[in-house]
């Protein structure tokens, strides 16, 4: 199982700001190993995010994106006391769900 | 070839299966469930082509996509931050272009009502590049770019 998250969820006025930082290798296929193999790409191929049941973002990602990622974003509708629930799946089909409550 | 299969079927929850049908080119990918990752756009080396795998036409320049926390001189291209807001109605898409990696497109962003058009996150670059931004809204497609400076690369190693 992978490491968790780190979620902040804090009220900015009248949207929610978001920000994740996920514990991900992103290996993205394209590096060798010390005898010259390649290592195989492993990276996050989806991430959602929902509030109260509510898609709030989803996004595909290739191994561009850097290791460990950090995501943030802000939508409207959130209230203090609200969970936002983020998922990513990754190439191997790993899966990991974090929760964080809106302050 | 076999252990793609397991890994498609395991993503499981139903979206295996159409992963497995738009693998096997029975079903083109964008007839395939739209959370099924984007194989064929994530494998493209030039904006003509992943315009062609998004689906899209020739996107329009647009000044009303900016740029924020970018740098124009990244020292390490293994971490090199992005925010893109875009100030077009009705966005529904941000996805994140780099024209000199190995393949261009780094991240495709969903924004349904009521999440404002804004993302920021960090991507790898093996080289300077120009990034794009590209803006789904109302149907037609956007697109900013900006040059990013790499004096360390963050592919190959």
């Amino acid at each position: 199982m992978a490491d968790p998250m780190k979620i902040r969820a804090n009220l900015v006025g009248d949207s929610t700001e978001v920000k994740v930082l996920m514990n991900h290798e992103m290996e993205t296929g394209q590096r060798k190993d010390a005898q010259g193999k390649t290592i195989p790409a492993w990276f996050i191929q989806s991430v959602s995010a929902t509030c109260n049941d509510k898609t709030v973002l989803s996004a595909q990602w290739g191994p561009a994106v850097s290791k460990n990622p950090f995501l943030s974003f802000k939508f409207k509708g959130g209230a203090k006391g609200d969970k936002v629930v983020i998922t990513w799946v990754d190439s191997r089909g790993d899966k990991r769900t974090d929760e964080a409550t809106i302050a | 070839m076999n252990r793609r299969r397991r890994e498609l079927v395991k993503t499981g929850s139903g979206m295996g299966l159409l992963a497995l049908l738009a693998a096997a080119g029975w079903l083109k990918p964008d007839a395939a469930h739209a959370q099924a990752w984007n194989k064929a756009a994530f494998e493209t080396h030039n904006m003509t082509e992943t315009m062609k795998a998004l689906g899209g036409g020739e996107p329009a320049q647009s000044k009303d996509i900016v740029f924020f926390q970018t740098p124009d001189i990244a020292e390490n291209g293994a971490v090199v931050p992005i925010g893109i807001a875009s100030n077009i109605p009705k966005t529904d898409s941000i996805a994140i272009l780099i024209e000199k990696n190995p393949n261009m497109l780094a991240a495709t962003f969903d924004i349904p009502a009521g999440t404002e058009p804004t993302i920021s996150t960090r991507v790898k670059m093996g080289q300077t590049s120009n990034i794009y931004a590209l803006v789904k809204a109302d149907g037609k497609y956007y697109v900013a770019s900006k040059e990013v400076k790499v004096t360390l690369g963050g592919c190959g190693g």
